[in-house]
């Protein structure tokens, strides 16, 4: 129980398993962290907090290797476009 | 969002699977989903809506807005190596053209099929004719292809 505190949340029920990232971890890979996205390279792994009808997940990039993927930014819940 | 779940199907037909990231907390992807998306597709959204609370992976990729803090639109087609094959960036008040999204997965996936040995020109959708690249090509594209 060291990880609760006030610090990020989780994404886990208190008391369940926590399948996210752990706090205080950048999403990013240290090695990544000065990657710069570009067509015909590797794509920058991550991993990240999500959430997954209806419940909350953790998504790692490099999970998906065999399969094309279509990895989409947008700026803000709530927002109209 | 809501554009690109309605059409899931289409991309589940093409084996692309779907990552949505915004600096949104996991929380709030559930409660955008439940209350408003869910109204607009059945069954809300049917792929991961990642967090990228910290902005770290929209500057990897390009699009993080350090002054607004967001994201913006950008779209990445990311092939079963893990190398990116295509990328869009958009200012966030002009909204994404799934139907050229389309068009690029299958591009590079006839391309991908065919080991580089086949080439689509600009404008190619599914079905038409495609470009073998080599000697025997340069000089006639003008053959094989018109505007």
């Amino acid at each position: 129980m060291a990880d609760v505190g006030c610090g990020r949340p989780t994404g886990s029920v208190v008391g369940s398993e926590t399948k996210t990232v752990p706090e205080n971890t950048s999403p990013v890979p240290e090695e990544e962290m000065t990657m710069q996205a570009k067509v015909g390279q590797k794509a920058p792994d991550f991993e990240a907090p999500a959430y997954l009808k209806g419940g909350f997940t953790s998504v790692k990039l490099s999970d998906y290797l065999g399969k094309w993927v279509l990895l989409c930014f947008y700026p803000g819940d709530f927002t109209f476009v | 969002m809501s554009a690109v779940a309605d059409q899931f199907d289409r991309f589940q037909k093409l084996g692309v699977e779907i990552i949505a990231v915004s600096v949104d907390s996991q929380f709030v992807h559930k409660v955008w989903d439940e209350e408003e998306l869910q109204k607009m597709v059945d069954g809300g959204i049917p792929f991961p809506m990642a967090s990228d609370g910290s902005g770290a992976i929209g500057r990897i990729y390009g699009v993080y807005d350090e002054a607004a803090g967001v994201d913006i639109r950008g779209r990445f087609i990311i092939d079963p190596d893990g190398v990116i094959q295509a990328m869009e960036v958009l200012t966030p008040a002009v909204g994404r053209n799934l139907e050229e999204t389309f068009r690029q997965v299958q591009a590079f996936q006839l391309v991908r099929k065919s080991k580089g040995t086949e080439a689509t020109p600009s404008g190619w959708t599914p079905g038409k004719p495609t470009l073998k690249p080599g000697p025997d090509l340069v000089g006639k594209v003008w053959k094989v292809w018109k505007p």
